[in-house]
């Protein structure tokens, strides 16, 4: 390489360089150009229900296209979907493909460093669940009893660490095994997500599965970039009134089919 | 490339492979004593028994071999109790397992049964033996050792089978594998495990089988 075409590729190499420095270092105003452009573009599921899946009219559906649709209203703009795996949500962000990420996002170290967080928009939490008339408030409650888990899941990791030696774990194959057999009675009480427990509710069960105590707590958060602090006050503020009018609750209601919790 | 195997985790889990092996030979014999005994009733129903009960029984052995076992099991365990019946993971497992034997052991003890030349009937009349007389000592022992073989790999294809309980988690020895191979994520060396005490437990049932049939053939032929 003779030094000309070095100096060439240098000052090349810092051009490239130029568009990413300024688009991170500048104070970016993603809300104006929402405004300006009149619609929001929001990164959703299509693969993850009740938060986002695809219904029978080949429109997307679910908690999390709702809270979509709630804050484009608020901001007086149209929603556009934009649909994402869990995999690519952040990138997306990332590259300015979308201006929120409402993708049932749980907050980590590494994703803090990356992009920032509105507050908690939606429950997701794995917990023990059983009828009403069962009495379990923490562990050691379950002492003797059964108790039904999915095989591997996290719920069944925490509960065998937690659980007393008397309580009977029964561990099945996949989250439908452990749906059918608490629908079945064959178990009172599981051990799983509360999304699982939506599914259960869903089928209008004679016997309710409510939350006894909580094994893992990871709400959902709308991510957007970072420096964007008129955005994050505004995601905030349509969080919060949603919150206060129940409008967030009926979203629960209606994916969830249970009310929103009151620590969230 | 190379797999380097990593049997550490034995020294931990290995309980759970004893306990996975003893309920899975637990299962095999009670499935075994009473599904073959419902096998040879509903043979001698098939092929001797009265006219009212032979469509139930046909009925039934069409039913359980031409459905999937998971299914059947399935439908024990979660379907039933939709209609009252509720019963754990252990009973569903075994009444499956006894109805899937029972049918299949029906139709190859039948084949020994209809095998018995019509003389030996007649034999077992004159000595003035009543109808059950004549069925137990002439023709189900004949018939039996003439199926024997066949009706000892259909007992080993059941042991084989009931791998599947593990699904209504019922704690057999696939899900000893399972459960292994979940925390300790030694996929390859649980089943790798898994798979040689199979292995060892279907040639020792063939081996027990092999041994019962000698004693109860032999010894009827000396006397």
């Amino acid at each position: 390489m003779n030094r000309k075409t070095f100096c060439a590729g240098l000052v090349a190499t810092l051009l490239m360089a130029v568009p990413v420095m300024s688009s991170s270092q500048a104070l970016a105003d993603t809300l104006g150009d929402i405004a300006a452009r009149g619609t929001l573009r929001v990164a959703v599921p299509q693969d993850f229900p009740p938060f986002g899946s695809v219904g029978t009219d080949m429109a997307p559906q679910g908690y999390d296209i709702d809270m979509a649709k709630l804050i484009a209203g608020k901001l007086g703009v149209k929603a556009e979907l934009v649909p994402v795996t869990s995999a690519n949500r952040i990138p997306y962000l990332q590259t300015n493909k979308v201006d929120l990420v409402i993708s049932s996002l749980g907050k980590s170290a590494e994703r803090e460093a990356a992009i920032d967080f509105s507050t908690a928009y939606a429950p997701f939490f794995s917990g023990v669940f059983a009828p009403p008339g069962i009495t379990a408030s923490k562990a050691t409650d379950l002492t003797g009893k059964t108790i039904g888990v999915t095989r591997g899941a996290i719920e069944d990791l925490q509960l065998t660490k937690i659980a007393p030696s008397s309580t009977v774990i029964k561990r099945f194959e996949d989250n439908n095994g452990t749906i059918s057999a608490f629908l079945s009675g064959q178990v009172e009480i599981i051990a799983t997500g509360n999304v699982v427990a939506a599914a259960i509710l869903a089928k209008n069960p004679p016997k309710r599965p409510e939350l006894k105590f909580l094994i893992q707590n990871s709400p959902c958060y709308v991510g957007f970039n970072k420096n964007e602090a008129a955005l994050k006050a505004k995601i905030d503020g349509i969080i919060a009134e949603a919150k206060k009018d129940g409008s967030l609750n009926a979203i629960s209601q209606k994916w969830l089919h249970a009310d929103l919790p009151a620590d969230l | 490339m190379s797999y380097h195997f990593n049997f550490g985790w034995l020294l931990v889990y290995y309980p759970e492979l004893l306990k996975g092996t003893w309920v899975t030979i637990q299962l095999i014999l009670i499935g075994a004593v009473f599904g073959v005994s419902l096998g040879v009733f509903c043979a001698w129903v098939r092929a001797l028994g009265p006219a009212w009960l032979k469509p139930i029984v046909s009925v039934y052995v069409e039913l359980i071999r031409n459905t999937p076992f998971l299914i059947q099991l399935f439908f024990i365990f979660f379907g039933l109790p939709s209609l009252g019946l509720q019963m754990g993971e252990t009973s569903a497992a075994n009444l499956a397992m006894i109805i899937n034997l029972g049918a299949y052991s029906c139709e190859i003890i039948r084949a020994g049964i209809e095998a018995t030349p019509r003389g030996q009937f007649e034999a077992g009349a004159s000595l003035a033996m009543t109808r059950f007389e004549t069925f137990r000592y002439v023709v189900l022992l004949p018939a039996l050792k003439r199926i024997w073989p066949a009706l000892s790999s259909q007992i080993v294809i059941v042991m084989l089978g009931s791998s599947v309980v593990s699904q209504i988690a019922v704690e057999d020895l696939t899900f000893a594998a399972n459960f292994i191979q979940s925390r300790s994520f030694r996929a390859f060396e649980a089943y790798f495990v898994s798979t040689f005490i199979y292995l060892t437990l279907a040639i020792l049932l063939r081996l027990l089988l092999k041994f019962i049939g000698g004693r109860l053939f032999q010894r009827k032929a000396a006397r």
